[in-house]
């Protein structure tokens, strides 16, 4: 799936202080029934999100104006639960481009890298800090640079690394995906099945 | 040489490529698709001119959307219906075995799979769904994968992962009268947390494990998930063969000789190293329940829902929540909690022993009035098997009638959905908010303490009325 290549964010967070957010949560069972890949994000977290008649729910976060931005900061074991692939493309539709957490699930993680989305992983120490400087103020700034493979509290200069597999930092960084590099080596898998 | 692990032996025979400073080219034996997870990968595929690389290696089913009420007629819902189409279309198109509705292979994937000898040990198995798990109990590499990887199988039979840690959960001795398999998973997580297994593929090993049926062994590796790990299996034995033997796409004659000859080394080398390992006594562990909203939330079904004493920030909040969801409180007993509903089936309990020993628990006894109970069989083939058992008279006798294959109100995805706020006991795999319905309640147990909760209208402990 084509998406955008990705560089340098740096932008406010929308911050979701819960820990196991699960894909039924990110995106509910009964809105994966499209056969296209399309307007995932208008359901993201719909049960939490919407009232049953529809009606945003004030207290979530993502209604509530003061927060934006392109980067969603979750609490551990973000992503638990179901392969369903939707739940990335929920997220990234919805407009985030960034995860932060102290914990994926695996599956999640894969999904999201799959999709242009990229997980960060940092200590639960840092990710309260920055829980905290978003509490503090929610327009404050993070910046995410996947070169560097940094992630930094713009407001006090603090920052901290990440993680990333090398390969999949480059897929992101050129908006490829493995089934070219796959179907670029069938006359290989051919020899292998013998 | 270096002692291996099994997971090891399997996985490193089909690693066609390592790729510099990135994952392995894992090839994979068998891929299972179903409607909900496959049509973007299909078109994904299209739009790339491709075609599917290795369609025999693939076999498709609907499942997750699919009513169990009237399947001879058309599917209600619009979106459902379309998606099942789109899947049965993109089958023909691609030239891949589809089990429809109503056909004599249908149910769901991860039931029709082990039932038509299509898992077999030493495969490396995998499905756009995250249960995939289940077919470990046969000594395979399963694991559930997004729909990308789904789109990536299909295009070169070959998936991108990097090589998990790997973990031994052993559990000896003997498990008490009226403990399962569920309760033996449920235990697990409670004990290491949904996030527990995260980076790891488990191997179950033990007494309690071998002496598990491949039906109990599915159901343990069907839940591996819930821990966070990628997957769960248990080394193949002479249980296993037992069940692979003689169905329709295991090896037959000389083929057979030699496959199980071949099978017998799949085993961890003595010496073998783990990265994570995990000893439990099968003697702790009673008939277990949840009580929370993820699946590591799980007690015996006699103790009481813990309190948040010593937890803090994110993690006492959670937990809050989390009770608030169920209408809890901490200290509160889980015997005795009123039950609305109850649910046997889905692909960690809707197999055939699961509804024996349903219908076992329940006959002469009567349903609960209060009690709206959902009996799915996982199959077309279980429901058959339940028919020709004499099953259904039992069950009808005692009030419970039969519906028909899918997941059903395991995930809610058809008109099966528990209504909010009520109270469902639940053989499946998920008490997540809002997973059987919005605003569902769940408590996950076994089959057997689905059926003493169905007879008595709260939770009750199976063993006292054994």
């Amino acid at each position: 799936m084509a998406y955008d290549k990705f560089s340098v964010i740096n932008t406010p967070a929308v911050p979701l202080p819960i820990e196991n957010v699960d894909t039924d949560q990110i995106i509910p069972a009964r809105f994966l029934k499209a056969v296209e890949r399309k307007g995932f994000g208008d359901n993201l977290f719909r049960d939490w999100r919407y009232e049953k008649d529809g009606t945003p729910k004030a207290d979530f976060p993502l209604n509530n104006p003061k927060y934006s931005g392109k980067i969603l900061v979750g609490g551990k074991n973000f992503g638990s639960g179901s392969s369903r692939e939707h739940a990335a493309w929920a997220i990234y539709d919805y407009g985030f481009r960034v995860v932060v957490s102290s914990f994926f699930a695996d599956i999640f993680k894969g999904n999201a890298l799959n999709n242009g989305l990229l997980p960060v992983v940092v200590t639960p120490e840092f990710l309260q800090k920055i829980f905290d400087a978003i509490e503090k103020d929610a327009t404050t700034a993070f910046e995410v640079d996947l070169e560097k493979q940094t992630f930094t509290i713009t407001a006090t200069g603090e920052s901290a690394e990440f993680e990333i597999n090398p390969y999949k930092k480059h897929c992101l960084q050129n908006g490829l995906d493995d089934i070219d590099y796959l179907v670029a080596m069938k006359d290989e898998i051919a020899a292998f099945e013998g | 040489m270096e002692a291996k692990t099994l997971f090891d032996k399997i996985w490193d025979a089909h690693v066609v490529k390592k790729v510099e400073g990135g994952p392995n080219v894992l090839y994979i034996d068998r891929h299972l698709i179903h409607e909900v997870t496959s049509p973007v990968a299909f078109l994904g595929l299209k739009n790339r001119g491709l075609k599917v690389f290795r369609p025999d290696k693939t076999t498709a089913t609907p499942d997750h959307n699919v009513p169990t009420q009237d399947q001879h007629l058309s599917i209600k819902d619009e979106l459902s219906r379309n998606q099942v189409e789109k899947l049965k279309q993109n089958c023909a198109e691609h030239g891949i075995v589809y089990h429809d509705l109503q056909s004599e292979g249908h149910g769901i994937v991860h039931i029709i799979g082990p039932e038509m000898g299509l898992t077999q040990p030493g495969m490396t198995i995998v499905c756009g769904d995250s249960h995939t798990s289940t077919h470990g109990a046969f000594g395979a590499i399963a694991f559930g994968i997004g729909t990308s990887e789904v789109e990536m199988v299909f295009a070169s039979q070959c998936i991108m992962q990097p090589k998990p840690k790997k973990m031994r959960i052993t559990v000896n001795g003997e498990l008490s009268k009226g403990v399962t398999a569920k309760d033996i998973a449920l235990y697990i997580i409670s004990k290491i947390s949904t996030s527990g297994g995260t980076g790891h593929f488990i191997e179950y090993a033990g007494s309690a494990i071998t002496g598990l049926s491949m039906e109990g062994r599915m159901t343990l590796c069907n839940l591996s998930i819930e821990s966070g790990a990628r997957g769960g299996m248990i080394a193949p034995d002479e249980t296993t063969f037992a069940y692979v033997k003689g169905r329709q796409f295991a090896p037959k004659g000389e083929e057979w000789d030699n496959a199980v000859a071949k099978w017998k080394e799949l085993k961890s080398d003595d010496g073998a190293v783990f990265d994570t390992e995990y000893v439990y006594d099968a003697a702790d562990i009673e008939p277990m329940i949840t009580y929370g909203t993820n699946p590591g939330m799980g007690v015996g079904v006699t103790q009481s829902i813990p309190t948040s004493e010593g937890m803090e920030g994110t993690d006492k909040t959670t937990y809050i929540k989390s009770l608030q969801y169920m209408g809890y409180h901490e200290g509160d007993s889980m015997k005795g909690k009123p039950v609305d509903y109850v649910f046997l089936g889905s692909c960690t309990n809707g197999r055939i022993e699961d509804f024996r020993a349903f219908a076992e628990f329940v006959k002469g006894k009567q349903k609960a009035p209060g009690v709206d109970a959902w009996l799915v069989p996982g199959s077309k083939r279980v429901e058959s098997q339940i028919r020709e058992e004499g099953l259904t008279e039992i069950l009808e006798a005692a009030g419970f009638e039969l519906r028909q294959p899918g997941c059903s109100a395991c995930l809610a995805m058809n008109e099966d959905k528990i209504p909010e706020g009520k109270y469902a006991v639940s053989t499946t795999n998920r008490n997540f908010e809002g997973r059987q319905g919005p605003g569902s309640r769940t408590m996950l147990a076994s089959p057997l303490t689905a059926a003493a909760a169905a007879v008595t209208g709260v939770v009750t402990d199976p063993r006292e009325m054994m």
